[in-house]
């Protein structure tokens, strides 16, 4: 089979691609990409002890920034580019209009220390999409502060020890199941935790049993994900929270995987007493490259007075203002407000959506479902019923060739498709986790299981392909050892410094 | 709804596949117990003209448009039209944290250029790809000098900013043995070291410069007196472009700088995101938290960057990892890379030179209507004054024209009690200044 027969079955196809040279080497001394107004005042000078020559960089003008970064920008691959199916990542559509309504002046000019008379449009739009969120999730009360994921689970187990010092003493364990995001773990660490692992059951999902037999009065509580990172819904989740409960414990949810269940879910009601969301993922804001996301945390009704403050209250008469008098509060995570553009932007999707958020849910599993079902005669498929919002296959099949997970996923990007999550979970050896999203329309989807069920074929016929893949794109399989042996993490200007 | 394309055609096609009758049999396997069984308590939905509508009328209020005389960790600064034109591509913006490289090489350079710009702003040899903000940078330089170094005994100048150091008692919060001493301000304005000798083996001394009443930090003798004592100097920034005229952290003995970055390019947004700045000496780099690009080659032996050094972070080494983020401020490093692209070396210390002969203007026109000086510290482009009498009657005139001019620092500690803290930036521009001083006669 040739390159081009390959490429049919995927949207890969090579093109136009340049060569661009790191920032420093391009410029000259004397070119600026900015005209800086003379002030017509005569510069001061700072003390001897303190003056400095400021940075090095380099000087370039505005038309060489511009080649530079679009090029650069050409070198990415985006959700806007194609599909995406980052298992655990949600890389849904981020609306056009979202980043419109961030960058209006009266957001994006607005100081964060305004007076609260000057900032009612601000503070108004913190407190009602701290009420949709917990609305969402059926919990009762939420904090915009956390600035990502990992930092909402931060707040969460923060606010966690600081209620057991509160009611009764000094917890120094937390239940994780072997499923978790290993940001969970690190979160409960930093607030001086040790992990207990919760081994996975049968069925993929965790024991009530299981629980009972490790939740003890040293341990202030559990910390889960669900929709788990097998893309299954947690059933026991009800019974394991009143344990949790009985022995003094509070129950942690990780809404990584919130997407599958939006508006269908009850939190408060299975028991959750904590959970982050993660807005760069179900709440539709772009990623970034790595960021900025954004972490809100809900609580239900005792966790209330521990929220991180200052925080907005509604008053009579519908203004809004700080309340900073929060005596149990666990202070502040954050230099201002959280990230407020970022969930300006979420505030806007859930408005667009309204109850029909449940419909992206419903969408997104049924997506999922129709993957898992359309693949599941090629790949091993580790466990075997409905899904949620994601599915999770293994290498088990194509091993026997000699071909990993890592060979398809780069196969993958030969077609023309950013590659699932891989050896993700760890529990599931050789895993390939894949969220395609409501964003994809039922031709992409046949598209990318046409483009899976060849790389199956590939593997079973031509296992070269795969492991010499990806050939198509700007760069190749990169040398991770060397950069991680001899690590350059700067790079060489040509002149002074410590570097 | 717009942004969902399956038809009905399509669903019912699709939940024949999988064998389900409607979408919402998708989720019988979930417990009742758990289902949510009330209607959703949400406005909308609405159309794309509505929303503008809503949100541009939230926007009125929401003070963008007012004149503000004072930074405290969120200045303005002129935004090239070309940064947020580059940034915004959507191949930057609507992408994941790198881990595919082959097709990540756009945003990996990006931050790896990021990386060497802001090392050599802090004068240090190795900076991260960026954390949340300037407030939780802090923290983090403290959790790492904590694992350099050892123990939890940590020194932090109450010039700092207040709400970096709310952080950063939040985060040792569940610390059993953390322990923070707060060194107080000294009469000329600047932290005063000599107490540093009451902690027992600091692992840390945090100091800000310029610090949140403006003035350049003696950061030459903090780094004499925590390395006589044993620990690092973690100096922090919440204007980089202080730093267009002053002698870089590093080059004054900082082994850590930490700060913000939203001066580089970023709106205010009403506090976020900003974007959290982090550096260190070489030795430091396997202690630092967060992501770090590193350059490597690709098997066709072409140049190429790479996420690296992972086995410090979460996904790799969980409960032990230096630190628990993951997602940091990626789109916010890469817009600062291009405003530090743009504005290049000669442009920043233009500019920076501008903020600093703006606000001695300032400042001298407010001395000259009965402002009277804190002390003779010298500052850049913010400053703290006591007011005169007449002046919070004054202030709160100006608000109502829409005008912050000053912020009132009561609220920020004993100490502080009748000083107020200015700033201005190039966006003022003389006249903006001059047109102040005019409305702040008595």
């Amino acid at each position: 089979m040739t390159e081009n027969d390959a490429a049919a079955a995927g949207i890969g196809r090579s093109g136009l691609v340049l060569e661009e040279p790191l920032l420093w080497e391009r410029g000259r001394a004397g070119r600026s990409g900015m005209s800086v107004e003379e002030s017509g005042l005569s510069a001061v000078r700072l003390p001897a002890e303190i003056a400095g020559d400021g940075p090095d960089w380099p000087n370039l003008s505005e038309p060489e920034v511009v080649r530079h970064y679009t090029r650069l920008s050409t070198w990415n691959f985006g959700v806007d580019t194609g599909m995406y199916p980052l298992g655990s990542c949600t890389m849904k559509y981020n609306p056009k209009i979202n980043e419109f309504l961030a960058s209006l002046p009266g957001f994006a000019k607005a100081h964060p220390l305004l007076p609260e008379s000057a900032a009612q449009g601000a503070l108004r739009l913190i407190r009602e999409l701290e009420e949709f969120l917990a609305e969402i999730v059926g919990l009762e009360a939420a904090t915009l502060q956390p600035a990502a994921g990992a930092h909402g689970e931060l707040c969460g187990m923060l606010m966690i020890a600081a209620w057991h010092r509160q009611n009764g003493g000094r917890r120094d364990k937390v239940l994780i199941p072997d499923t978790a995001h290993g940001t969970n773990p690190a979160s409960a660490a930093m607030c001086g935790m040790g992990e207990v692992k919760v081994p996975l059951g049968r069925d993929g999902c965790l024991e009530t049993a299981t629980v009972a037999g490790l939740m003890d009065e040293h341990t202030a509580g559990i910390m889960i994900t669900n929709p788990n990172t097998l893309g299954l819904f947690e059933s026991n989740l009800p019974e394991i929270c009143r344990l949790v409960h009985e022995r003094g414990g509070l129950v942690y949810a990780d809404g990584a995987n919130l997407n599958a269940i939006m508006g269908r879910v009850d939190m408060g009601k299975i028991g959750v007493d904590v959970l982050h969301y993660n807005l760069h993922k179900s709440m539709s804001t772009p990623h970034g490259g790595g960021g900025p996301g954004a972490g809100p945390v809900a609580v239900g009704e005792r966790l209330i007075p521990y929220l991180p403050g200052p925080r907005v209250e509604r008053l009579a008469d519908g203004s809004h203002v700080w309340k900073r008098d929060l005596p149990l509060s666990i202070g502040r995570l954050h230099a201002f407000h959280g990230q407020f553009a970022v969930c300006l932007r979420a505030y806007a999707y859930i408005l667009s959506l309204g109850p029909e958020i449940r419909t992206a849910s419903g969408l997104a599993v049924l997506n999922a479902n129709y993957l898992q079902a359309k693949l599941k005669h090629a790949f091993d498929l580790p466990f075997d019923r409905r899904c949620m919002h994601e599915c999770v296959f293994t290498d088990a099949k194509q091993k026997k060739r000699g071909v990993s997970t890592l060979d398809m996923a780069k196969r993958l990007i030969d077609l023309g498709y950013h590659p699932p999550t891989v050896y993700f979970p760890l529990v599931v050896s050789g895993a390939m986790m894949i969220e395609p999203t409501e964003s994809e329309c039922k031709e992409d989807l046949d598209a990318f299981i046409a483009a899976l069920l060849r790389v199956a074929n590939e593997a079973e016929n031509h296992p070269d392909l795969l492991r010499n893949a990806p050939v198509r794109s700007l760069a190749g399989r990169m040398d991770e050892t060397t950069a991680a042996r001899r690590p350059r993490l700067t790079g060489d200007m040509g002149r002074g410094g410590d570097a | 709804m717009r942004y969902f394309p399956h038809t009905k055609e399509d669903i019912g096609r699709m939940l024949a596949v999988v064998g389900a009758k409607s979408l919402d049999d998708l989720f019988a396997d979930i417990p009742p117990e758990c289902l949510l069984d009330r209607p959703l308590g949400l406005p909308g939905p609405i159309s794309e003209w509505e929303l503008v509508r809503r949100l541009e009328e939230m926007a009125a209020e929401a003070g963008g448009d007012w004149k503000v005389f004072v930074g405290a960790g969120s200045q303005p600064h002129h935004i090239p039209a070309v940064v947020p034109a580059l940034a915004g591509r959507s191949e930057f913006l609507t992408a994941y944290t790198p881990y595919q490289p082959e097709i990540s090489q756009g945003t990996l350079q990006a931050i790896f250029e990021f990386q060497t710009l802001i090392a050599r702003l802090f004068g240090l040899a190795v900076a991260n790809a960026s954390l949340y903000d300037g407030a939780t940078a802090m923290a983090e330089a403290v959790l790492m000098a904590g694992r350099i170094r050892g123990g939890r005994n940590v020194a932090v100048s109450e010039l700092a900013h207040p709400h970096w150091r709310e952080t950063l008692t939040a985060y040792l919060a569940p610390v059993p043995d953390a322990r923070i001493l707060a060194l107080p301000s000294g009469p000329d304005g600047r932290t005063d070291f000599s107490r540093l000798g009451e902690l027992p083996n600091p692992s840390v001394l945090v100091v800000q410069s310029p610090n949140f009443l403006g003035a350049f930090e003696d950061l030459p003798a903090a780094a004499e007196h925590v390395h006589a004592a044993g620990g690092l100097l973690a100096a922090g920034i919440s204007e980089p472009f202080a730093l267009g005229l002053a002698k870089s952290p590093g080059a004054l003995g900082a082994d850590i700088a930490f700060g913000e970055g939203q001066s580089l390019g970023l709106p205010q947004s009403f506090g976020g995101p900003g974007l959290g700045l982090l550096a260190a000496r070489a030795e430091y780099m396997r202690q630092m938290p967060g992501r770090l690009v590193g350059e490597t080659t690709d098997t066709r032996g072409r140049r190429g960057f790479v996420l690296t050094l992972s086995a410090r972070e979460q996904h790799i080494r969980r409960a032990r990892a230096v630190s628990n983020i993951c997602s940091n401020a990626g789109h916010s490093a890469l817009t600062a890379a291009v405003f530090m692209a743009a504005i290049g070396a000669d442009g920043f210390r233009k500019t920076a030179q501008a903020n600093l002969d703006l606000a001695e203007r300032l400042k001298a026109g407010l001395l000259a209507l009965g402002f009277r000086r804190l002390n003779d510290a010298p500052t850049f482009n913010e400053f703290a004054l006591r007011v005169p009498d007449w002046f919070p009657a004054r202030h709160a005139e100006l608000q109502k024209r829409r005008i912050l001019a000053g912020l009132p620092l009561a609220g920020y500690g004993r100490a502080w009690a009748d000083a107020w803290l200015f700033g201005v930036t190039e966006t003022a521009g003389k006249d903006g200044v001059d047109a102040l001083l005019r409305e702040m006669r008595p």
